[in-house]
C-alpha cells in the first residue's frame, strides 16, 4: 500500500473516531441529567425530612393538630398488609396465568387474544383499576373499603406484569431442558413443577417485586376505593382484643397507605405538614429501593447456579 | 422448534473414496441377504410404512420400512434434512411436544408387538421404555445425582438405597462413576462437556430402557470425548438396542452393525454396516457415503 493511502485511511479513522467521542460526551451528559435530577429530589426529600425521621414517627398515628406528632404507624402497617394481600393474589394468580399461557395453552386465536389483551392490561391507567375494584369488590362483593378490596385492586393492577414476567422467565428455559424431561417420561406437570418453575423462580420473583415496587407507590385507585385519609386505629390482631378478632378479620378492616397519608399532608395548608410529608416520601422511596435490591440480589444468586 | 437442527455441515468431505477396509469391523456375522437384514427372531421394533408431517402439512418422512435388531446398534445416515432426527424422534413420541405433528403408519415394538404410535398409546408409557441422548448435553441445572435419578423419581421409586444402588449402576455403566463418584452432590453443569453427554447418557440408562436413541451424541464434543461415548456405545449394545443418527460417516462404520441411509425423507438403503459402506447396492449410497454430495 502507498504511503498517502495510508494517510487517507488514518484521515478517515480520526473523522470516525470523532463520532465516537462526541456520543460518549452525549451519552455521559444524558446519564447524568437523570441520575442528578434523581439523586437532588431524594437528597432534597431526605434534608426536609430529617426533622420527623425518628422511631416516633414511625409508631405514633396521624395528627390533625400537632403536625410535630403525626407519624406513620397506621400508613405503613396498611401499606404492609395490603401489600401481603396483593402479593399472595398476584403471585398465586399470575404465575398460574403465566405458566398456563405458556406451556399449556392451545396456540390458537383465542390464546392469541389472552395475550394481546394481557400485554395491553399492563398498560391501563391505574384509576381505571381503582374504578374496576370500586365497582367489583367494594359494591359488588361488598367489600367495602377494606384492606382485602385494595389488596385485591392492587393485585388486578400488577397481575399482567406478573403474567408477562412469568412467561418470559419460563420462554428463557431452554426446550433442550423440556425434552430432556420429557424424555425420561415426566408428564407436564412434573416437567413444570419440577424443573421449569425452579428453574425460572429467579425471572418470576423479579417480575413480583417489581410489580410490588409499583403497586406501592399506587394511590389514585386506592382513594378511588376509599381509603381513608386519617384513621388512627390499627386493624385487629388476631385473637386479641374483646371479643377477640378472628384469624382474617384485619382483612375487613379500613385502611391507609403510605402515598395516601402523604398526598394529605402535601395538601395541608399548614407548612409544617410538608416536612412530615417529606418524611413520608423517604420511607415510600427506601421501600421501593429495598423491594428492588431484593429483586437483584435473587436475580444474581439463581444467575450464578444456572447459566444455559 | 423443528428437529432437524443439523446446522452443521455434513463432515462428508473427509471420507475419501469406497471406505470399507480403511474400518475396523468387529461385528458378529449376520444374515445380510437383501429383502431380509434381521432375522426376524431377534426383532426389537420395526417401523412400517412410517410417515410424518410436521404441522400437519410438511411430510418429513416418506413411507419408511426399517427393521431394529435386538441388542444391536442401528446408525442412521444422510445428508441436513433427510429426516433421520425426524425419524429417530418418532421413536419416543417427541413430536407430540409440538402442536399439529401427525404420524401416519406404525412403529411396532417386539415383544409385546404393541404400536407405539397407535391412538391408545400414552407417549409416557412410550418415553418409559425408550429412552433418548440429545444432541448437545442437557442435563438439569441440578445435581449429578439428581440427574441420574430423575428418571426413576419419575417413576415413583423411593427408599434411599435403592436410588443410591441404581445410581450408581447407570454411572457405571455409562462409564462416569470413577469419575464423579467423589462429588455426586456437585452441580451437573461443572462437568466437562463430554462428561455432560455421558452424565445424560446415564440418565437414560437408568430406567433399564428396552431401546436406547442417539440424536448425533457427539456433535457437540471433541474428539477425545467423542472416542469416549463411541466405545460406550459399543459396551452398551451388549444390553440395550440402540439407534444412533449420526452425521459422521467414520463413526456410523465404527459403532453400528447396521446402517440406513436416508434421503429427502425417504429410507434408500438399509442393511449390515459392513455392506452398506463397501458394496452399496444404490448409486445414491455410494455417491453420499464416498462424499460425492451431502
Amino acid at each position: 500500500m502507498e504511503a498517502a493511502n495510508v494517510q487517507e485511511i488514518r484521515a478517515l479513522i480520526s473523522r470516525h473516531k470523532l463520532m465516537d467521542q462526541a456520543f460518549t460526551l452525549i451519552g455521559i451528559l444524558a446519564m447524568f441529567v437523570a441520575m442528578i435530577t434523581l439523586v437532588a429530589l431524594f437528597v432534597d426529600l431526605v434534608i426536609d425530612g430529617a426533622p420527623r425521621l425518628n422511631l416516633d414517627f414511625f409508631t405514633s398515628f396521624n395528627s390533625v393538630r400537632n403536625p410535630s406528632k403525626a407519624g406513620i404507624l397506621a400508613a405503613w402497617v396498611g401499606t404492609t398488609l395490603v401489600m401481603l394481600v396483593t402479593a399472595f393474589t398476584g403471585v398465586v394468580l399470575g404465575v398460574a396465568a403465566g405458566i398456563y399461557l405458556e406451556e399449556y395453552a392451545p396456540r390458537n386465536w383465542v390464546t392469541d387474544l389472552i395475550e394481546i389483551n394481557v400485554t395491553n392490561l399492563a398498560g391501563v391507567p391505574s384509576i381505571v383499576y381503582g374504578l374496576l375494584g370500586l365497582g367489583l369488590f367494594v359494591y359488588g362483593l361488598n367489600l367495602k373499603n377494606s384492606v382485602l378490596t385494595a389488596g385485591l385492586t392492587l393485585a388486578l393492577l400488577i397481575l399482567p406484569i406478573v403474567i408477562v414476567a412469568t412467561r418470559e422467565a419460563i420462554r428463557a428455559v431452554p426446550s433442550a431442558i423440556r425434552e430432556a424431561a420429557y424424555a425420561v417420561g415426566a408428564t407436564k406437570w412434573q416437567c413444570v413443577s419440577q424443573h421449569v418453575v425452579p428453574y425460572s423462580t429467579a425471572g418470576i420473583m423479579t417480575g413480583v417485586i417489581i410489580g410490588m415496587a409499583r403497586a406501592i407507590g399506587e394511590t389514585a385507585p386506592l382513594i378511588v376505593i376509599g381509603a381513608v385519609a386519617f384513621i388512627a386505629y390499627l386493624p385487629p390482631v388476631p385473637f386479641t382484643g374483646e371479643p377477640p378478632a378472628g384469624l382474617f378479620d384485619w382483612l375487613f378492616a379500613q385502611f391507609t397507605v403510605l402515598p395516601i397519608q402523604m398526598f394529605n399532608w402535601v395538601a395541608e395548608s399548614r407548612s409544617a405538614y410538608h416536612v412530615t410529608a417529606a418524611a413520608a416520601g423517604v420511607v415510600i422511596i427506601v421501600m421501593t429501593l429495598a423491594m428492588n435490591a431484593v429483586a437483584i440480589v435473587i436475580r444474581y444468586r439463581y444467575r450464578k447456579r444456572i447459566k444455559w | 422448534m423443528v428437529a432437524e437442527g443439523e446446522s452443521m455441515k455434513s463432515d462428508t468431505s473427509t471420507v475419501a473414496r469406497p471406505v470399507a477396509s480403511a474400518y475396523n469391523f468387529s461385528m458378529p456375522s449376520i444374515d445380510t441377504s437383501a429383502a431380509a437384514a434381521i432375522k426376524t427372531s431377534s426383532l426389537k421394533a420395526q417401523a412400517r410404512d412410517l410417515n410424518f408431517f410436521y404441522g400437519g402439512t410438511v411430510q418429513a418422512l416418506k413411507h419408511i420400512n426399517l427393521d431394529l435388531a435386538e441388542r444391536r446398534v442401528t446408525a442412521l445416515i444422510g445428508p441436513s434434512g433427510c429426516g433421520k432426527s425426524t425419524f429417530l424422534r418418532c421413536f419416543n413420541r417427541m413430536h407430540d411436544l409440538y402442536p399439529n405433528n401427525r404420524y401416519e403408519g406404525e412403529i411396532l415394538i417386539h415383544p409385546d408387538n404393541v404400536n407405539i404410535l397407535g391412538r391408545g398409546v400414552d407417549p409416557i408409557e412410550v418415553r418409559m421404555r425408550i429412552s433418548m441422548v440429545f444432541q448437545k448435553p442437557n442435563p438439569f441445572p441440578k445435581s449429578i445425582y439428581e440427574n441420574v435419578a430423575y428418571g426413576l423419581r419419575v417413576r415413583g421409586v423411593k427408599g434411599r438405597g435403592r436410588l443410591d444402588d441404581k445410581v450408581e449402576e447407570a454411572l457405571r455403566g455409562a462409564a462416569l462413576w470413577e469419575e464423579v463418584k467423589d462429588r455426586l452432590q456437585d452441580l451437573a453443569f461443572n462437568l466437562s462437556g463430554g462428561q455432560q453427554q455421558r452424565l445424560c447418557i446415564a440418565r437414560a440408562l437408568a430406567t433399564d430402557p428396552e431401546i436406547l436413541l442417539f440424536d448425533e451424541p457427539t456433535s457437540a464434543l471433541d474428539p477425545i470425548a467423542t472416542a469416549s461415548i463411541e466405545e460406550l456405545i459399543h459396551e452398551l449394545n451388549k444390553k440395550v438396542t440402540i439407534l444412533i443418527v449420526t452425521h459422521n460417516m467414520q463413526q456410523a462404520a465404527r459403532v453400528s452393525n447396521y446402517t440406513a441411509f436416508m434421503h429427502l425423507g425417504e429410507l434408500v438403503e438399509f442393511g449390515d454396516t459392513n455392506i452398506i459402506f463397501t458394496n452399496p447396492s444404490k448409486k445414491q449410497t455410494e455417491d453420499y457415503i464416498t462424499g460425492r454430495y451431502g
